[in-house]
């Protein structure tokens, strides 16, 4: 019994993790695969018609290259962002009690309760006005709204994670606080902090409406391909599918460590 | 204390507060303005267009379908996943990582994802071919197969997203203290027993952020049904989208994305209310 019981359990598992890299695998043998292989009926499950050339095919199709540009460069632009503004928001909520607190707890919690995207509607009249739309720049506005709220928080429990005595210290020995806090509490805090950068990216690189929404010409590659979805062939449909996963799996691997601490305090 | 280090604080989250104030509380206003306004005067023009929009009807009840079967298949695999790992003697990290993947995976590829599986000359038919199931290459995408479409999109959105409250159930059973286990494993309680009176209530702050956070998203889902089924299958984001990109109408646009909010808020009420946790019932 106790035999039968551990086999189903440890099947269960491995059914799990199939379930999450099976398809995976088969969306990179369609991205692979080109025109030959989407089309190839009954489809096997061994790469037959693998080849590096249906991937740069991909590559040379005109904007996709641009798209990726501008992806990257939307998703930078929120880290850096996300991270300038949020990091402070999380020393002051970690650091310091003062009126006011709540309200701003209250201000991150009423961000997550709403769609944020949806919220890309009327900025396209803004950042028409401003000259943002169209630009990586505006995309990133938006996704900085969607990453700051998490970076505030995960920031916040970062530093309520290193004790106040390590700062204290510090001062005794003739630092400034703001000396203290580059000297003392920042390396301790940069490897976290790392990991909140890597999610904002994360976000921005996936995000689809507002990146939809705010560009027309300047598209990011989410955006790119939700544009030409209905028109493109599907080996064109599988490799960008398969682009856009690949730095997600990476950055999840980067930032595992992490993934649990961040949200179990994150999310209180 | 000194005036400065007083008002440190606020320095340190004005910049963060502006931000917000200017891409999240200044949209949002207007876009409750925007719905309301037809021509720069006040009107409702903008939902009587909407609600007789022929997508409406199904958008709507398309969207509540989903969320209605998305959620709860996550909540309960993600905390069944949860207790598994809890179990694993080895291994745990690596099959960590592998569930948490979905995490950093785009409802837009997890919707090519399952395009690749569910295409006609995919490799679902391709399996059920080989099992002698069907003839040959079948269509299950189609606006006549909205059910088939419909599992599609549960499928790709349960494969994505399941991750995400899996995160957030593991993160809250760590901070269960062992000892509510132990205690009542030394008066002899069965593993059932303790899950259903120790783990789950304990459980309830963390498994009310997932609902939450899980829902509201539900609701925004749109790019895997557009990967997968195209236009077959309307979603109010979907619709949103839509109105603002092929008909350039951001009045009925704002409309829809009013719906949503409205929607998502009173789900959001709906769960800080049933799953409320009072200072007693605390660990």
């Amino acid at each position: 019994m106790n035999v039968l019981r551990r086999t189903v359990y440890i099947a269960g598992i491995v059914a799990l993790c199939a379930w999450v890299l099976v398809p995976i695998y088969f969306i990179a043998l369609g991205a692979f695969g080109g025109r030959i292989g989407v089309f190839r009926w009954p489809k096997s499950i061994w790469p037959g018609d693998a080849s590096l050339a249906a991937m740069q095919l991909f590559l040379q199709v005109e904007g996709v290259g641009q798209a990726m540009v501008n992806s990257i460069i939307a998703a930078a632009i929120t880290m850096a962002l996300s991270i300038a503004l949020g990091a402070p928001a999380g020393y002051a909520l970690a650091r310091f009690t003062f009126p006011g607190q709540n309200a701003y707890r209250l201000l991150i919690l009423l961000t997550r309760a709403f769609p944020l995207a949806i919220l890309a509607l009327p900025l396209t009249v803004a950042f028409i006005r401003i000259g943002l739309y169209d630009t990586a720049f505006g995309v990133a506005l938006i996704h900085t709204a969607l990453a700051l709220p998490f970076a505030a928080l995960v920031s916040a429990s970062l530093f309520q994670a290193i004790p106040r005595e390590l700062e204290e210290a510090a001062w005794v020995f003739g630092c400034t606080r703001f000396q203290a806090f580059t000297k003392v509490v920042l390396p301790l805090a940069l490897p976290g902090i790392a990991a909140t950068a890597i999610f904002a990216f994360v976000i921005s690189w996936n995000e689809v409406f507002a990146a939809s929404v705010l560009t027309v010409r300047n598209r990011t590659l989410t955006a790119y391909l939700l544009t030409v979805l209905a028109e493109s062939p599907l080996h064109f449909r599988f490799a960008g599918g398969f682009l856009l996963i690949v730095p997600s799996i990476v950055f999840i691997f980067a930032v595992r460590k992490y993934l649990f601490a961040m949200w179990g305090i994150a999310n209180r | 204390m000194t005036l400065r280090s007083r008002l440190l604080p606020y320095l340190l989250l004005a910049p963060s507060v502006a931000f917000l104030a200017a891409l999240f509380l200044v949209p949002l206003v207007q876009t409750i303005s925007l719905s309301f306004m037809e021509e720069g005067a006040p009107s409702l023009a903008n939902y009587s267009r909407m609600v007789s929009d022929i997508n409406f009807g199904p958008a709507v009840r398309n969207t509540f379908l989903l969320v209605l079967t998305v959620v709860p298949i996550q909540i309960v695999m993600a905390l069944a996943m949860a207790m598994m790992l809890q179990k694993l003697p080895r291994g745990r990290d690596l099959v960590l990582w592998i569930w948490t993947i979905p995490l950093g995976i785009s409802d837009l590829a997890a919707g090519l994802v399952w395009l690749a599986i569910l295409q006609d000359r995919g490799y679902l038919n391709s399996a059920l071919y080989g099992l002698g199931l069907i003839e040959g290459p079948t269509a299950w995408l189609t606006y006549e197969t909205p059910v088939a479409l419909f599992v599609g999109v549960v499928v790709a959105e349960v494969w994505r997203a399941t991750a995400i409250v899996l995160v957030i159930l593991v993160a809250g059973l760590q901070l269960i203290p062992k000892e509510y286990k132990e205690a009542a494993e030394v008066f002899g309680a069965r593993p059932w027993t303790i899950f259903r009176h120790i783990t789950l209530p304990l459980l309830k702050p963390s498994l009310q952020t997932a609902l939450i956070l899980r829902t509201v998203l539900a609701f925004e889902v749109f790019a895997v049904v557009y990967a997968i089924g195209g236009t077959n299958f309307p979603v109010l984001v979907g619709e949103a989208y839509n109105w603002q990109r092929n008909y350039q109408n951001t009045g009925v646009a704002a409309a829809y994305a009013m719906l949503i909010v409205v929607i998502s808020l009173a789900a959001t009420v709906v769960f800080l209310w049933a799953l409320r946790t009072k200072p007693e019932q605390q660990p």
